[in-house]
């Protein structure tokens, strides 16, 4: 049985169908990537799996449960943790409390405590007494990922992390998954940047104008498949 | 000379008051957005419960304020809970709307209740009292103790808001309520404990309201007014900006009275305005918006 899983997921923004029939799932322990073009429909994905936006219940399923119709902080609690993109940590809080924040709803026992962070993010540890809007646009991701990843989570969202980032920083960041995969934590990777998710990634789902428009491993998808996949015609 | 100094004091102390009426208004503001056109009719709502209490128990306003506190403070959650929960949105006009009518009917229900006679908390030889400091002035024990409880409410606020995880989730919620939410924060829960807090602090305000001064049903519309420019001078969002604030009013009041009795209320609406023209954000501000 899959972990987290779609099941002909439809999203609407008012009247704009964003989202059409969605059907996807991720096995425990996974680590897949959702590639597309800007407006594909990657982060209302990423919205309808967390319960921002909130459709049938019947549409997404974690764990054997239906939780498509469940709120944003229920669905947390669950275990489902996103890394929203652009950052977005908490400008009122330091650095230390935007981690601490991250278990406000979910105190799961794990490998994950603040300690445990600051020892795969050194140069957060550094920062952690400062305001939050100080950091540079790396440290504020790792920030991000820390104060998703402290909740231990059973699966981590991850919206668009190299976005932004100088080329030094997305190799940093992406160094640190395979740290956070060997620990059991299963991830669901959104990226514009195909060659660093194809890298990392198990499996590979690309959305095209919010429909599905290929998916499979990336060994055996042929760049011309993943290109049509991508762009279109 | 003296009567300068006296004002000085007299206005410090008198600040103290209208901090108190602040300091409930600047926390549901500084979390949820939300301006709650009520706070001068619950404060007033306030006072008449602690003089109901007082009453039918025989204890002194001191006491009868402990018993009130939970019982607002459930009255604050479930208002928020219920009712004002549901009118939070992108439009800014619906909490002012039902808000207004609450404060209406408030006013119009304890009128109903009450009549329109003015009433006053008995706290007895503790009114009356005074330290002398010498020069011919001295300081009341209840204008000193308001200030002092000014302090405190604004200190404990302070100590919940950023010593605790209770505050860590105030100040995510007021900052980003989407991400908020995605921390496992239930927001309507987080409004209504931040709503029950501000009816703790209502409460204290109307201990001081009703032992300094008389009051009867109508005059919560001129506490908020106080209340506000309170909380505009000191800066959105702070609460020492807030204390601040009211001490400002009220030392404007007393100086203005002090120059010709008539000056006392606009003096108080003269510094207000002067803040707004040249720091329009107020003193200390906080609040990123």
């Amino acid at each position: 049985m899959a972990l987290l899983e779609t099941r002909g997921l439809t999203a609407f923004y008012g009247d704009f169908q964003a989202l059409y029939g969605i059907n996807t799932h991720l096995q425990a322990g996974e680590t897949v990537a959702i590639i597309g073009a800007n407006g594909a429909g990657k982060s209302t994905f990423l919205k309808a799996i967390t319960g921002l936006i909130k459709g049938p219940a019947e549409s997404v399923w974690f764990d054997g449960e239906p939780i498509g119709a469940s709120a944003a902080a229920e669905i947390m609690k669950r275990g489902i943790a996103l890394v929203p993109e652009g950052r977005r940590l908490f400008p009122s809080l330091t650095v230390e409390e935007n981690l601490l924040i991250g278990r406000y709803g979910r105190g799961a026992p794990g490998p994950w405590s603040l300690e445990r962070i600051y020892a795969l993010f050194p140069a957060v540890r550094s920062r952690r007494h400062s305001a939050s809007t100080t950091l540079s646009g790396g440290e504020q991701q790792m920030t991000a990922i820390g104060r998703a990843l402290i909740s231990n989570p059973r699966v981590l969202l991850c919206d668009e992390i190299s976005l932004g980032l100088a080329p030094i920083m997305v190799r940093n960041l992406y160094d640190a998954l395979p740290q956070i995969k060997a620990e059991g934590t299963s991830v669901v990777l959104v990226e514009q940047d195909i060659v660093q998710a194809i890298k990392v990634s198990d499996r590979i789902y690309c959305f095209q104008e919010g429909r599905l428009s290929l998916s499979g491993r990336p060994a055996e998808l042929s760049r011309e498949q993943i290109h049509h996949a991508y762009f279109g015609n | 000379m003296t009567g300068w100094v006296d004002a000085l004091i007299q206005g410090i102390l008198l600040g103290g008051l209208y901090a108190l009426f602040a300091a409930g208004l600047s926390l549901i503001f500084g979390i949820m957005r939300l301006v709650n056109l009520a706070h001068g009719d619950l404060i007033v709502l306030g006072a008449f419960m602690i003089l109901t209490i007082a009453a039918w128990l025989g204890l002194d306003p001191f006491a009868a304020t402990l018993v009130a506190l939970p019982v607002m403070f459930a009255a604050g959650f479930a208002l928020q809970y219920l009712l004002l929960n549901r009118t939070l949105g992108r439009d800014l006009l619906p909490p002012l709307l039902v808000t207004f009518g609450l404060s209406i009917m408030i006013e119009n229900g304890l009128l109903e209740l009450f009549s329109a006679d003015s009433q006053r908390l008995d706290a007895g030889a503790i009114e009356t009292a005074s330290i002398k400091l010498g020069g011919g002035i001295g300081i009341g024990v209840v204008p000193l103790l308001t200030l002092a409880s000014a302090i405190a409410v604004i200190f404990a606020l302070n100590l919940v808001f950023y010593r605790t995880s209770l505050g860590r989730a105030f100040r995510a919620t007021a900052d980003d309520l989407e991400i908020a939410q995605l921390m496992g924060i239930d927001h309507s829960r987080i409004f209504s404990v931040a709503m029950g807090l501000g009816f703790i602090v209502i409460t204290i305000a109307a201990l001081y309201l009703g032992m300094r001064a008389n009051f009867d049903p109508t005059i919560g519309p001129g506490r908020l007014l106080y209340a506000f420019e309170a909380v505009i001078i000191g800066g959105l969002g702070s609460f020492w900006g807030t204390l601040a604030g009211g001490i400002i009013v009220g030392v404007a009041q007393t100086v203005g009275a002090q120059i010709n009795p008539e000056w006392q209320i606009l003096a108080g609406h003269v510094a207000f305005l002067a803040v707004l023209i040249f720091k329009p954000r107020g003193l200390f501000p906080r609040a990123f918006d």
